[in-house]
């Protein structure tokens, strides 16, 4: 490690050590269930903003419907859950439903513009805005609430220092670790997914290879767009369902790309844990100026790595 | 044959050259192509030559109907929808400078005449006595407009910093970001509450939020605005802009500073935004988050590309066709699908007429009309 790296190190590191130690002194129980608070919410980022980085990754394609398609899936895995009563159920509707709306909007409207990345980006603004309506038309502007499955209800009581936390909460930490293993078999371990890293590295080399790019992009695409719909299955139990969410999380996977590096499914998840830590000790510490911290965050990545703590160059 | 010589030739026009005997005969076609002009032998300021030259049927018929317009509409009309386009239309022209001259779509555009409005409600007059600090309009706009002129070139310098399609994520990432600010924030924002009782200042002993006298205030920034972007395009620094959006490493290569002209196209873009964000303050008589909010930083794009972003009246175009829909679609459908509709047409948009309502009307004279286009022709997006 250079010079240069120790006093990044030093200098980022330090400030967060002096004030881990003194919230520990002052307050230990706090500064514990925040920091699970915390990383629950850093899961739920990462498991959106991973599709978001895989379609972004693959086909320089920014789907700002992504937040929408997010909403989609709560909304649906909401209706199926209410019906039927099946957890598991809602949760292969709610990812199946915005798969296939995310599949619908890759080979009907994107395919046709392939390169345009500004006009691409320009189409899923709009869509964005027709489905926000569309689901307050449907739903209306209620607050929707998921029941957790019976399994996950309730706190879990005698852990030492922060005595109970609730234990759908805590299997957050479960989901995003497991979207985090599948991601990364499929990546690694698969066909499909060496295509997709073929893809991302030169995309024309793999058309080249006799690959159907064409498959492996409306793949990718209902991939990240099936993500979006599970994070918000899962979302919808914890936060709730509100015309406004979608582009909550849409900024969330925004700000996690953007601080983790396009493409990199590593960054995201780096990305995610940065971003979910500093919004929920902000709200915790200092909750007038939360998105501040966010915000300086933001700022310092840009200032010193333009395209992220694990981007390369496009 | 002397430059002085020469000079005076081209200026009085072909009938003083052509009698010279020691003209050579490349130069004496030069100058006998140069068509008659009326006014040319004439002692005509050269004010009016240029108008003579420049004014199109089309000029004259804007210029009169916006003249007639306040004794004919009614004060809604007026008020509503020409005065509010002409605001919406100054913020999108700010963003359509940037898109269409610079080739950076920012989207914290309307977060720069948000900052704009906030800043003189703080620092000037405003419901919440113990927010604002009181300080005479007359100090406190110029102020705004200094405060979001800085803020827009720090986005500027921040969000140039990436390239293309980031810079989009970049600025809304930044626009959300206040928008959560003011929302969350009470001691300087007052949070969800917003500072009511904007007024504009007083002054000739008209109140000018009136509806003919805030047409008319509005119209001069507007017109200031789009010929501001109109003189600044044909300038040496806006064709380095062009240059720049075209080929940057070509234009560095030539010793431009790209970053350094990027950044001062956000902060010219900022103080247009932060006009109309003022005049906008004016026009709702508050500032509340959702003025600043994601709906209302997406609809600025839709204005700019509805009209289309490669002529500057093209942002106005589309700002008054967007009022209409925004205020006779109740009439049509109900009130709450609003977002439908205009979700529904900047789609349609996008994907048949890129080049916006402008691209049509080029479209349709190409076709049908005489051979002279309004807009360049279609360039390849980067």
């Amino acid at each position: 490690m250079t010079r240069k790296q120790w006093l990044a190190w030093l200098l980022i590191g330090g400030p967060i050590a002096v004030f881990s130690i003194w919230a520990l002194v002052d307050n230990p129980r706090l500064y514990v269930i925040t920091l699970l608070n915390g990383l629950t919410l850093a899961s739920l980022y990462f498991i959106v903003a991973s599709g978001f980085t895989l379609v972004f990754g693959l086909m320089r394609n920014v789907n700002l419907a992504h937040g929408s398609l997010y909403l989609l899936g709560g909304y649906v895995a909401y209706v199926v859950s209410t019906s039927t009563g099946w957890w598991i159920l809602a949760v292969a509707a709610g990812f199946a439903a915005a798969a296939l709306a995310g599949l619908l909007i890759q080979v009907v409207i994107l395919r046709h513009m392939q390169g345009q990345d500004l006009r691409q980006t320009m189409v899923t603004i709009g869509l964005s805005i027709v489905i926000a309506d569309v689901l307050l038309w449907i739903f209306t502007g209620q607050v929707h609430q998921m029941e957790s499955p019976a399994w996950l209800q309730g706190p879990i009581r005698d852990i030492p220092l922060i005595r109970a936390y609730s234990a759908y909460r805590l299997s957050l930490l479960g989901f995003g670790i497991g979207v985090g293993v599948f991601l990364w078999w499929l990546l690694a371990r698969t066909r499909v997914g060496t295509m997709i890293r073929a893809g991302v590295d030169d995309r024309a080399m793999l058309a080249a290879a006799g690959v159907n790019v064409n498959l492996v992009f409306a793949i990718t695409f209902a991939l990240g767009a099936g993500l979006a719909g599970f994070g918000g299955v899962i979302g919808a139990v914890e936060l709730s369902m509100v015309p406004g969410e979608d582009i909550r999380l849409l900024l969330a996977s925004l700000i996690v790309v953007i601080v983790g590096g396009m493409g990199s499914v590593v960054g995201a998840a780096l990305g995610a844990v940065i971003l979910g830590l500093a919004e929920t000790y902000g709200l915790a510490y200092a909750p007038t100026y939360s998105v501040v911290f966010t915000f300086v965050i933001l700022i310092l990545v840009l200032a010193f790595r333009p395209r992220g703590i694990m981007g390369r160059p496009a | 044959m002397s430059a002085a010589y020469w000079r005076r030739a081209m200026n009085t026009g072909a009938s003083a050259a052509r009698p010279v005997p020691t003209v050579p005969p490349a130069d004496r076609a030069a100058a006998t192509v140069v068509a008659p002009q009326p006014y040319a032998e004439s002692d005509a300021p050269r004010w009016l030559q240029y108008l003579w030259r420049t004014l199109a049927p089309r000029h004259v018929f804007v210029g009169l109907g916006l003249l007639v317009v306040p004794f004919v509409a009614t004060p809604f009309l007026l008020f509503q929808v020409v005065a509010q386009s002409l605001v919406l239309g100054l913020i999108a022209l700010s963003l359509s400078f940037l898109a269409g001259y610079g080739g950076m779509v920012s989207l914290a555009q309307m977060t720069v005449a948000g900052i704009a409005g906030y800043a003189m409600a703080v620092l000037g007059t405003s419901s919440s006595a113990e927010i604002s600090l009181g300080w005479s309009l007359w100090i406190a706009v110029p102020f705004a407009i200094a405060i979001a002129v800085v803020c827009a070139t720090l986005i500027g310098w921040l969000s140039v910093r990436t390239e293309g399609i980031y810079t989009i994520m970049i600025t809304l990432a930044i626009g959300v970001a206040f928008y959560y600010l003011v929302l969350q924030n009470y001691t300087l924002f007052n949070g969800f509450q917003g500072l009511r009782e904007l007024k504009p200042p007083a002054a000739f002993g008209l109140v000018w939020r009136d509806p003919v006298p805030f047409y008319f205030m509005s119209l001069m920034w507007a017109l200031a605005g789009y010929f501001l972007v109109r003189y600044i395009v044909r300038s040496p620094f806006g064709i380095a802009l062009q240059g720049i959006r075209d080929n940057p490493r070509r234009m560095a290569a030539l010793g431009f500073h790209v970053v350094a002209h990027r950044v001062a196209a956000y902060a010219l873009a900022g103080l247009l935004a932060a006009v109309g964000g003022i005049l906008l303050a004016w026009y709702n008589a508050l500032m509340t988050p959702g003025s600043v909010g994601t709906g209302w930083m997406i609809n600025i794009l839709v204005i700019a590309v509805l009209g289309g972003v490669k002529h500057p009246i093209g942002a106005f175009l589309g700002a008054l066709v967007f009022v209409l829909l925004q205020t006779f679609a109740i009439d049509v459908i109900d009130r709450e699908r609003f977002n439908l509709v205009i979700g529904g047409v900047f789609l349609a948009i996008v994907l048949f007429s890129p080049d916006g309502l402008l691209g049509l009307w080029a479209k349709l004279r190409s076709r049908f009309g005489p051979n002279q286009t309004l807009t360049q022709p279609a360039r390849r997006q980067p």
